[in-house]
């Protein structure tokens, strides 16, 4: 479970995140939408403190990452994340990319971390993939080793942001329906994007946010069929 | 012209011998200006605000002060000012060492800034602390970046090598000194090890090349 209480964010004088609370429960699937600049992706990487907020605090599993000495490093291996560009380690293979954080991080036998990420590829359906260098993979295929490579680390939440944004539109449908069996596994997920047919058809709960503050939160069938808020009702015009 | 090159052969075993006296201080130069300047460019990049304007510091010095002059300084006034006897050797690999580290800081420091901020995400978002990062996923991308650079900085150092001659080392230029004088003929000698110098240099631009060629297997 991870729990966001009174985020705030400031990048100089501007207030990206206002005062943003909210609870993600395990095997829940969140998707945070709202316009560009909302503050969506900043809220995203405060929960795993790639950005530190303000003021506020974040706490995963009861433990409080945005307290003095906190040991993010061990934290961070519990939340894993999938960014818009992917990120895959370039100088690596993909094979090299989802071991070596576990065998440098966890302390993984190298057999036991091979044997992991290969079956995580043949589950993004990658198999044939892993000697292969990220160079030379397909923009989705990118993904789904991002994917694979976060899920390595065995982690209890997953992070994604805008996950399908950088991708050629052939290729979104591939990286979604591997989110959505993990939605389907009960990875517990929150998902930043601009896919409103995955936030409708996957996702249990939405998020939306506009200007930094929290506007609006619900089921995605009442959010989508009939938005309490006149700032949604807009959005959702605009983008449906 | 009246280049005669036939006076040169008695001395050529005792030219020769000076490729290795410069590759030996050469290396061990480049050895010590890389680690020096690998750590130096982590300070700069660091957040530890006194290491940085250390590193800053250091920086301006070694390269704001000529090369010959550093030289001197470290063999004239270290037996003088701690009693010490330090033999050429020693300065030379001191003085070349210091003076290159500070330039390989500023070629690996703008390398490591060239890297995708977003590798370095990637690699906190999974939990791996910062050294490991640095060594195995930010420093091997940035090497593949400044691997041209880097060279070039290695192959300057290789021909200003030639500097030690001033303090008495006996390098492949004060052999050519010493065998123009014995000759008194100098174009010969200076020019016999010119064209070993340029060897060398090519040497040094195969193996780049080779090593380029390596790294980019990933791409």
């Amino acid at each position: 479970m991870i729990k966001a209480q009174n985020l705030y964010k400031k990048f100089g004088s501007n207030l990206v995140l206002n005062d943003i609370s909210a609870t993600i429960k395990q095997g829940e699937v969140v998707s945070v939408i709202g316009p560009s600049g909302s503050g969506k992706s900043t809220f995203l990487r405060c929960l795993n403190l790639l950005e530190k907020p303000t003021s506020g605090t974040v706490l995963i599993n009861e433990t409080d990452l945005t307290a003095k000495g906190a040991d993010i490093h061990k934290s961070r291996q519990q939340i894993g994340m999938v960014f818009q560009h992917f990120h895959l380690f370039p100088h690596l293979t993909v094979l090299e990319n989802l071991t070596y954080a576990p065998i440098k991080v966890k302390g993984l036998k190298r057999a036991e971390a091979n044997d992991k990420a290969r079956l995580l590829l043949a589950k993004v359906g990658l198999s044939d993939k892993a000697a292969a260098y990220p160079s030379s993979l397909s923009g989705g295929q990118k993904q789904r080793v991002a994917i694979a490579r976060a899920l390595a680390m065995e982690p209890e939440l997953l992070l994604f942001d805008e996950p399908t944004s950088a991708l050629d539109p052939e290729m979104v449908k591939e990286v979604l329906d591997v989110m959505k069996d993990l939605a389907k596994s009960g990875m517990t997920m929150v998902v930043v994007t601009h896919e409103m047919g995955f936030a409708r058809e996957v996702a249990d709960r939405v998020i939306f946010l506009d200007h930094g503050t929290l506007v609006e939160e619900g089921s995605p069938a009442a959010f989508f069929a009939s938005p309490k808020t006149e700032r949604a009702r807009e959005f959702l015009e605009k983008v449906l | 012209m009246n280049l005669d090159f036939s006076q040169l052969v008695p001395y050529i075993p005792f030219m020769l011998k000076g490729i290795w006296t410069t590759i030996q201080f050469v290396i061990v130069s480049i050895i010590v200006g890389s680690i020096l300047g690998t750590v130096l460019a982590l300070f700069k990049i660091g957040t530890v605000k006194p290491l940085r304007w250390f590193a800053d510091a250091y920086t301006s010095i070694f390269r704001g002060t000529p090369l010959i002059l550093q030289l001197m300084i470290i063999y004239y006034s270290v037996p003088q000012l701690t009693g010490y006897d330090i033999n050429a050797f020693t300065s030379a690999v001191l003085a070349f060492g210091l003076n290159s580290s500070a330039y390989i800081s500023e070629i690996i420091r703008a390398g490591i800034q060239a890297v995708d901020k977003g590798q370095m995400e990637a690699a906190q978002a999974l939990g791996i602390p910062y050294r490991a990062m640095m060594k195995d996923i930010i420093l091997p991308q940035a090497l593949k970046n400044i691997l041209p650079a880097l060279m070039n900085e290695f192959i300057t150092l290789t021909k200003e090598s030639a500097i030690v001659s001033t303090i008495g080392y006996l390098d492949l230029m004060r052999r050519a000194q010493v065998v123009g004088s014995d000759l008194f003929r100098n174009f010969e000698p200076l020019l016999f090890v010119g064209f070993i110098y340029w060897c060398m240099v090519m040497v040094l631009t195969v193996i780049g090349r080779m090593i380029e060629r390596r790294l980019k297997l990933s791409d």
